[in-house]
């Protein structure tokens, strides 16, 4: 070989200097690309924490939002209507998605031909697509237009939002439970739907409970399907569905365009539960989710 | 191959006596002393995180020959040869001790640059790696990037003819490689590793992917590009390695004393000398076929 | 066994075979229903959709999409100030968004370090978590003043040539938003990207490498090329959910209806946005309509991005299979 090949390995000639500073440049900005989305999510949850956990206290739970947050120092004010609505739209949403989900899930999986399948796949994919203001003002169209607002409303525009992924996760777990096993029951002389709810469900449980939890995680800080569905609000802690209830992600809409910084704190407040609960909720999720997965991988051993 | 209780292995050894010296079209060699060096290798030892995988191996590599690395699976062939091109690097927690000279040149030092090093030292993979391209991508993608873009077109048609696959992909050049049977796909990731003009080419069980037919074309490429290129190839296929190679090194697994093992050069010579009248018990055990 | 002994259970078997029979019908049957629920949603969703926008369908027509201006007190209704904040705003954040996704992409797979993988990954994916409310408080309290205070001037006075940059107003404009919708829709492009390129063959990143390129060269010839297509789709994806977005680009936009401004400094309003801000003070009748209009507009945009993410995906498949 050449000597100028030979020393190229030692003492690079200009291309090859050339080719490196690009690549040392590349590879900073992929650095810098990984620093700044790190950066970003630490700065926007320091910022929740900080604000937030120091308008933490007791008020935040027991009493509701005050109009005189802005004139009035110190006006004890709170979140608790909020809270209250939440827990009940988020719930009676998650009554209404489980079922029909697994529901949906279990016929893709046991029951559905391989065309339907696919068909069925593309419907929930296209649902989940829909923006969730479009879906808030359908509930309106449906259902505020003629019987007015209520948390009943809310919850249903919420269950559309959690249905595609509760499907999907169920749809998964299914998808991981081996025929063997399904085969093992029919076998015995055990009827399809007994093997099915009995056998191949309880299997399972970890995956279905792991989907149900992200999809309350997801749809807990969905502010848009709750405006036009239940957003006209008393300022009581009231618990009755057939009324619209405040809501948390809709207390921090609100508050964040009001002028006074009391208000701003109680939206930071409001923010700081429930990113917290976010984050909480999502971590166990995935827990739950290496947990199943282990139990799956194992039971097929 | 003289002892009388080597009934049953006579067949086998005599089978590759009539390859070493019937079916190879192979030149006598010269004296070692007056081939010139292409690697230099002092006491090479290669570690995966605290495992070695080869240890102590000291050898030369000449210059326009065909140098085939033999051993029994798991002896640390594969590892032995991406040592020589530093592609060992890309596996995170990979260590390699001892001088690596290429041309005097100890390549295995921190401040040699593995890129500027695999432009001249060029690899062929076991299983053949075309890119999804065209053709005439797969071999001009090497030349525009490394910078060897003039007469392009040239190049690349003198790769594919050196790699013996001119003739069966000039009209279709701009097809796709993955359409290329698997003997064609690897002649083509061959002229891919020439046509950047590599001074030596590695190549890790090139046929053991392919049928007789292909195995047999590869071969004689061995033979014809050998001088232009030096060539090292690890088979698993003894009878290959007798047919193709000038030199052969036959690695094999050393066990320590807390059940650890290794790999390690048993013995380096000329091919003929390995097979007919190895020095080694342990080369004589694995060429006879009475292990590996 | 005799058959005097088969026949009780063969009878047996028979009575529970009904009820067997019945039970599985059953089970199909109401997963079945399910089923339906779901298509008749979808159904219902574009029925009542369009059924609201009808008045404004018909009285509007297809000039409401480029009608500039909305004043419900004169009932002129158009959609073209939303259509523009909505594709400036979304496709702003797509440029920004992707040439980062990708970077972080790139980082987690070929150059992160072992132990700092697994961290970094789950990092951004949080990222996703947050709910768009807190990060449009967040854009309000936080970025906006930092933005008007320092970003956009600077930017302004390095760039201002371009109209794109012009004067800066208050800290509720189109870039604010557009900042906002970038770090939305960072996660979903990187985690897509991240999958795609942790499934290139390493025989072909090893092809690359072993012919002297460096890593640059090698990702820029092998794994970009490999990837591609799920890039596309990860990019639709994160294009759709942009548009969607309605509650943090209402909080950071300024919903300013009435002109078209190319000053990126400017405040102005998207599709979305607009919805989620007449949701207290929308009139019965035309108004309202011209609201279901713009949600139809909002609904075709997603179902065309539905519909183009799975083309995408379908053809990607169809040659990673192939290759």
């Amino acid at each position: 070989m050449s000597a100028a090949e030979l020393s190229a390995l030692q003492r690079p000639n200009d291309r090859l200097r050339r080719r490196r500073i690009a690549n040392r440049a590349m590879e900073l900005l992929a650095w810098l690309a990984a620093a700044i989305a790190v950066a970003l999510l630490a700065i926007v949850v320091w910022s929740v924490a900080k604000r937030g956990a120091s308008a933490l206290n007791i008020d935040l739970f027991t009493k509701t939002p005050s109009a005189l947050a802005g004139f009035v120092p110190n006006v004890q004010q709170g979140l608790a209507n909020a809270f209250v609505g939440s827990i009940v739209i988020v719930g009676i949403a998650t009554l209404i998605a489980l079922p029909i989900g697994i529901l949906v899930a279990i016929y893709v999986n046991e029951f559905a031909p391989r065309k339907i399948r696919s068909g069925i796949n593309l419907v929930l994919d296209v649902l989940n697509g829909i923006p969730a203001i479009v879906i808030g003002i359908f509930v309106f169209g449906l259902i505020v237009v003629t019987r007015g607002q209520s948390a009943l409303a809310g919850s249903f525009a919420l269950s559309v939002l959690m249905l595609p992924l509760v499907s999907r996760a169920t749809i998964e777990v299914l998808a991981l439970v081996p025929s063997s096993l399904r085969e093992a029951s029919l076998g015995l002389g055990v009827p399809r739907w007994r093997t099915t709810l009995g056998i191949v469900l309880p299997q399972t449980i970890g995956g279905i409970v792991t989907g149900a939890v992200l999809a309350v995680a997801r749809v807990a800080g969905e502010t848009a399907p709750l405006l036009f569905t239940s957003s006209l609000v008393s300022n009581q802690i009231e618990w009755n569905p057939t009324h619209p209830l405040y809501s948390v992600p809709l207390a921090i809409y609100e508050l964040s365009e009001q002028d006074s910084s009391a208000d701003h704190a109680l939206a930071w407040a409001g923010a700081f539960v429930l990113l917290m609960f976010i984050l909480v909720t999502s971590l166990t999720a995935r827990w739950l989710a290496n947990r199943s997965r282990r139990k799956l991988t194992g039971a097929s051993r | 191959m003289t002892s009388p209780t080597k009934g049953d292995s006579v067949s086998t050894s005599s089978t590759i006596e009539n390859a070493v010296r019937v079916e190879t079209k192979r030149q006598p060699l010269p004296p070692r002393e007056r081939l010139e060096q292409v690697f230099d290798i002092q006491d090479l030892t290669a570690i995966y995180g605290s495992k070695p995988a080869l240890k102590g191996v000291s050898m030369e590599v000449y210059k326009n020959l065909v140098t085939a690395v033999i051993g029994p699976s798991g002896c640390g062939k594969s590892t032995f040869i991406r040592c020589l091109n530093r592609m060992n690097d890309l596996v995170p927690g990979f260590r390699q001790t001892g001088t690596l000279r290429y041309h005097g040149v100890d390549i295995a030092g921190k401040d040699v640059d593995p890129v500027a090093v695999r432009r001249t030292i060029g690899m062929v993979f076991q299983r053949p790696n075309p890119f999804p391209k065209s053709i005439y991508d797969n071999v001009a993608w090497g030349l525009r990037v490394l910078g060897m873009k003039d007469n392009l077109s040239d190049r690349v048609e003198r790769a594919l003819t050196q790699a013996a696959l001119w003739d069966e992909v000039r009209d279709r050049l701009k097809q796709s490689a993955l359409g290329l049977s698997g003997g064609q796909q690897q002649r083509l990731c061959i002229a891919r590793a020439i046509a950047v003009e590599p001074d030596v080419v590695l190549m890790d069980e090139p046929a053991s992917a392919l049928d007789p037919i292909a195995t047999q074309a590869i071969e004689q490429l061995l033979h014809e590009l050998k001088d232009q290129y030096s060539f090292v190839i690890v088979t698993h296929n003894m009878q290959q390695a007798a047919r193709v190679a000038d030199m052969t090194a036959f690695f094999s697994i050393s066990r320590g004393a807390e059940g650890d093992r290794w790999g390690e050069l048993v013995e380096y010579d000329a091919t003929e000398k390995i097979f007919t009248a190895p020095s080694d018990k342990r080369t004589e055990d694995y060429v006879t076929g009475r292990f590996g | 066994m005799s058959t005097l002994d088969a026949t009780p259970d063969l009878a047996r078997r028979s009575v529970s075979g009904r009820r067997a029979r019945l039970g599985d019908l059953l089970l199909q049957g109401v997963a079945a229903g399910a089923v339906i629920y779901t298509l008749v949603l979808l159904g219902l969703i574009a029925w009542k959709v369009i059924q609201g926008a009808r008045l404004s369908l018909s009285t509007l027509g297809l000039g409401f999409i480029t009608t500039v201006g909305w004043d419900p007190v004169h009932d002129h209704f158009g959609a073209a100030v939303f259509l523009f904040g909505t594709a400036v705003t979304s496709i702003g954040a797509l440029l920004l968004a992707t040439p980062l996704a990708l970077g972080i992409a790139l980082f987690l797979t070929e150059l992160a370090p072992g132990w700092i993988r697994g961290p970094v990954t789950a990092l951004v994916e949080t990222l996703a978590a947050i709910p768009s409310v807190v990060i449009g408080l967040w854009g309000i309290i936080v970025l906006g003043p930092v933005l008007r205070d320092h970003v956009m001037p600077a930017l302004h006075s390095a760039l201002g040539f371009i109209p794109l940059f012009g004067p800066v107003g208050t800290q509720f404009s189109i870039f604010t938003a557009i900042v906002v919708l970038t770090i939305m829709i960072l996660p979903i492009i990187s985690s897509i990207s991240r999958e795609l390129f942790l499934g290139v063959p390493a025989e072909l990143k090893e092809a690359a490498l072993g012919l002297g390129t460096t890593r640059w060269e090698m990702v820029r010839g092998v794994v970009f090329p490999y990837a591609r297509g799920g890039v596309a789709a990860a990019m639709i994806l994160g294009l759709g959910r942009a548009v969607g977005e309605a509650i943090a680009v209402s909080m950071v936009i300024g919903s300013f209806d009435n002109g078209i401004s190319w000053n990126l400094f400017n405040p102005g309003d998207s599709i979305a946005g607009k919805l989620a801000n007449e949701y207290a003070t929308a009139n019965p009748g035309l108004e309202t309509s011209s609201l279901f209009y713009l949600a139809l507009i909002l609904l075709v945009f997603s179902l065309v991005i539905s519909f183009l993410a799975q083309v995408i995906v379908r053809r990607v498949a169809k040659r990673q299979g192939y290759a």
